[in-house]
């Protein structure tokens, strides 16, 4: 059940963050003048309000792991740790990249901001892809760093599997900006260049994914013969099927179901995969043998559902302003006036509280021993730091100290 | 007494242990300081939105508008620094995960439920200004706010378990059995002052860091009335933080001195067990003893005990073998009381100030002193964790698993920690040059009059 939460979010993070990283190559090949600057701003608002939230699927895949499958875990981390670290130092590269880019608008600065945001792209999206070779092809034993540093990575699944990443990430996510450019007016060059740019990245997934099939009969035969049976055999029909299916959309200018069909054709790959590699996660460890103990096990479902249902409506929220157009910055958009309802009146008694709260803070806190005193002890604090806040009035204060007191200038 | 450890995997030959603790620590410390402002610019922007909403002052909206790029530029940066935390436990700590993921794992992944809330609601409060109504847009901080502290509550309950495990057994091999995840993490009763005192620590270095850069500001003569605000509300939530803080950093040491005291003796540097302990300031600790250091004599008893007579266990009582570095932890406890205390002392000159005069401040030493204090500030909570990390060692887990059978056996930890050291100081020097770009955007021309530029955020 826990592999079902991890598998779940490592697909939603393929797709999501797929697209994000996509879009982030695509700048790459914007080229110069106005309209590659229409092109990367496009790639760049579609991503931005989003691309923290796509992100963070990663960081449950990886807790829900180190919880529920510690051993698989700390294994895969320590023998792949050279291009699960390259990936992070990718990560840190395109944050630092979204953490800029709102601050310039300098063509030769975005330049070379989105320059660096593109390779950055495309590093995180490899290496991730080399880690789930490295697993496939079964190069990482059970143990701490006990398999090959190198040749758990750089071996022929993982280089395919690699640049299947990277096409499938482009792809998405040109399907995804050529949908998007719908919703603007006058975009139809937009429209058609992503459009472009995902036929072509469409066809390169699918030779990489043709190639990895041939590259698996060589090197990780117990793979093939998963996906050539059973539920795997079932996964790269569906994929294939996908797959193509998307590609004639896209070429019929449907892109909104050609993002279904690319998204399907995504998940029945990771879904092959899974089937597969069953019943072994690593070498010699089977699913069984790896997971917790079913306490965790629980605590970890009972948690992420709970977690789905205040997460699930957040999302559909931040999905639907964002595709609606809600979160566009708008020039334009008229100043408002707006109160609610009559502003609050800054009561005189506040300083008073805050200084009796504080006291009854010290003497529950500090010179009372009980467990019970102290949990009282910290809400008289957290009452003295309110009513303190309240006493200042830092707003008013600021707004009557307006004789200019400076004496001197520099 | 307990049967030795059998971790999930066989304890590796690691030469570099100490780069590999180093490089945790550069990614606590870039990481930390983002925390903080997770934690309390949220807070203090939404309090400016709300006095835009009650008002009408088009200078709260501003204000709160401008801060709010400030806090999604540091947001990217927390996003990422913190997931190469999460890297970094399989990354660098290996056994440790596969040896104890189970039992303070469900920490992590509620946490990654509230980085998820975080994300989405900043992506929909900083891209929505224009077009949200204004009531919509207001609740959507709120959330941000929240996950905030939910966030720090979990990460914070997975360290203070480390201080205090419990919630597992080990069987007869050593093998650990009878997992309670929720026991573990939150019946522990040892995490709620760690909570508290970095709570207000958050509130302290945002405070103190965003009006050190208005404060900057109004020394070059920058003080219309848009810079007071901005310098007034996170002057005026650090200095109600700092006097808090003392007396929780009180309540911290009490129950350090109960569960661990050995961190105590560690952080005061006293060697032997002693009844009616005397407490130094300064000093250094060299052969059993602090040298050159004031003594107050039977005040570590009293403190610690609240009986001037108490028995204080010293580091004698273990084995030197597990005994955490002196010195180290004792400099760092002592930097950061001292800089607490000394920024207790600007808060309460700032608070008597208001109290007594009804403004802000106007001599030119007490913004010289704000500007000091922000930095400050930062070493003090990065002075602390120090203190109860190092404090800890040799364990990773408090007396069950040392450090040392955490790490991982992969080799080219100095690589790797040279290449991380270099990003990080790509993403320090990144966030500083667009965060002055930020401080330059000049101002709305719809804005109230008397704006005279822009302080740094």
């Amino acid at each position: 059940m826990p592999l079902l939460i991890s598998w779940v979010a490592l697909v939603l993070y393929t797709l999501l963050a797929g697209a994000d990283f996509g879009a982030g190559l695509w700048q790459l090949t914007a080229g110069r003048g106005a309209h590659s600057r229409r092109l990367r701003d496009h790639a760049h608002h579609a991503m931005a309000p989003v691309w923290e939230a796509n992100h963070v699927w990663l960081v449950l895949v990886l807790t829900v792991m180190w919880t529920a499958y510690p051993t698989v875990f700390g294994s895969v981390c320590s023998t792949l740790a050279i291009p699960i670290f390259l990936a992070a130092i990718g990560i840190v590269l395109r944050g630092l990249c979204y953490a800029v880019q709102g601050a310039t608008e300098e063509p030769a600065e975005r330049r070379f901001i989105d320059t660096a945001f593109a390779l950055s792209s495309i590093l995180t999206p490899f290496m991730l892809g080399t880690v789930i070779g490295g697993i496939a092809s079964g190069r990482v034993p059970v143990g701490n760093a006990t398999g090959d540093l190198v040749t758990s990575w750089v071996n022929p699944t993982s280089l395919v599997s690699g640049c299947l990443a990277v096409a499938v990430a482009a792809y998405l996510a040109a399907v995804f900006l050529a949908a998007d450019a719908r919703r603007h007016p006058g975009s139809g060059p937009l429209e058609r260049a992503f459009r472009g740019r995902a036929l072509i990245a469409g066809v390169a997934a699918g030779v990489l994914a043709l190639v990895g099939l041939a590259v698996l009969a060589g090197d990780a035969p117990r793979i093939l013969a998963g996906l050539s049976s059973g539920w795997g055999l079932a996964a790269a029909a569906v994929s294939a099927v996908g797959g193509v299916g998307s590609l004639v959309l896209v070429r019929l200018h449907r892109f909104e179901p050609a993002r279904i069909a690319a998204g399907v054709a995504v998940a029945a790959i990771l879904a092959g995969w899974a089937a597969a590699q069953r019943p072994y996660l690593l070498p010699g460890l089977t699913l069984g043998d790896a997971a917790a103990d079913s306490a965790t096990l629980w605590a970890v479902v009972i948690s992420v559902l709970l977690g789905l249902v205040v997460l699930a409506p957040s999302l559909a929220l931040l999905f639907r302003l964002s595709l609606a157009g809600h979160l566009d910055p708008d020039p334009g958009a008229p100043v408002r006036h707006a109160t609610l309802g009559p502003d609050a009146v800054r009561p005189r008694w506040a300083g008073r509280v805050g200084l009796a709260c504080f006291l009854v803070g010290l003497v529950l806190l500090t010179l009372a021993d009980a467990g019970v005193a102290h949990v009282f002890g910290v809400l008289a604090l957290a009452g003295a730091g309110l009513a303190i806040f309240t006493a200042v009035g830092p707003d008013e204060v600021a707004a009557k100290s307006s004789r200019v007191f400076v004496r001197e200038r520099r | 007494m307990r049967p030795a450890l059998c971790s999930a995997f066989a304890p590796p030959e690691q030469p570099y242990l100490l780069a590999a603790r180093q490089m945790q620590a550069l990614s606590f410390m870039v990481h930390i300081p983002l925390v903080c402002f997770g934690i309390a610019f949220p807070a203090m922007v939404l309090f400016l939105e709300w006095r835009y909403l009650r008002t009408g002052d088009q200078l709260f909206r501003v204000l709160a508008r401008r801060w709010t790029k400030v806090m999604v530029t540091l947001f990217a940066a927390g996003v990422v620094t913190g997931t190469i935390l999460s890297f970094e436990m399989g990354l660098l700590w290996p056994n440790f995960t596969a040896t104890f993921g189970p039992v303070f794992g469900l920490g992590f992944a509620i946490e990654g439920f509230s980085f998820f809330l975080e994300a989405i609601f900043i992506g929909i409060y900083v891209y929505g200004w224009d077009r949200l109504s204004a009531r919509a847009h207001f609740l959507s901080g709120i959330p941000i706010a929240v996950a905030g502290v939910v966030g720090a509550l979990m990460v914070i309950a997975v360290n203070g378990w480390m201080n205090h495990p419990q919630g597992f057994q080990l069987d007869a091999q050593g093998r650990v059995v009878d997992i309670d995840p929720v026991r573990a993490l939150f019946a522990n009763t040892y995490f709620w002052h760690e909570l508290v005192h970095m709570y207000l620590g958050a509130f302290m270095v945002t405070g103190f860091v965003v009006a050190g850069g208005y404060a900057v500001g109004r020394l070059r003569g920058r003080w219309g009335r848009y810079e007071r605000t901005a310098l007034a509300v996170p002057l005026t939530a650090a200095a109600a933080a700092a006097p808090l803080q003392v007396l929780v950093g009180d309540w911290a040491a009490r129950d350090v001195a109960t569960e661990e005291p050995i961190k105590l003796a560690a952080l005061e540097g006293l060697a032997q067990t002693t009844a009616g302990a005397p407490e130094h300031l300064l000093g250094f600790y060299t052969d059993g003893q602090v040298r050159y250091g004031i003594e107050i004599p039977r005040l570590l008893s009293l403190l610690a005990f609240h009986n001037p007579n108490a028995v204080v266990r010293g580091l004698d009582s273990v084995p030197v073998t597990d005994q955490p570095p002196v010195n180290v932890v004792r400099f760092a406890f002592q930097t950061m009381v001292g800089i607490g205390t000394l920024l207790a002392l600007l808060a309460v000159v700032f608070l008597v100030v208001r109290w007594r005069r009804g403004r802000l401040p106007i001599s030119r030493r007490f913004y010289q002193l704000l500007v000091v204090a922000g930095p400050l500030a930062y070493v003090a909570m990065i002075a602390g964790w120090v203190t109860t990390e190092v404090g800890r060692q040799p364990w990773v887990v408090y007396g069950v698993m040392r450090t040392g059978d955490a790490v991982t056996g992969a080799t080219g930890i100095p690589v790797s920690y040279g290449l991380l050291a270099g990003a990080y100081a790509l993403l320090a020097a990144g966030v500083c040059w667009s965060l002055r770009r930020l401080a330059k955007v000049p101002m709305p021309t719809a804005a109230v009059h008397p704006l005279t530029g822009v302080g740094a955020g």
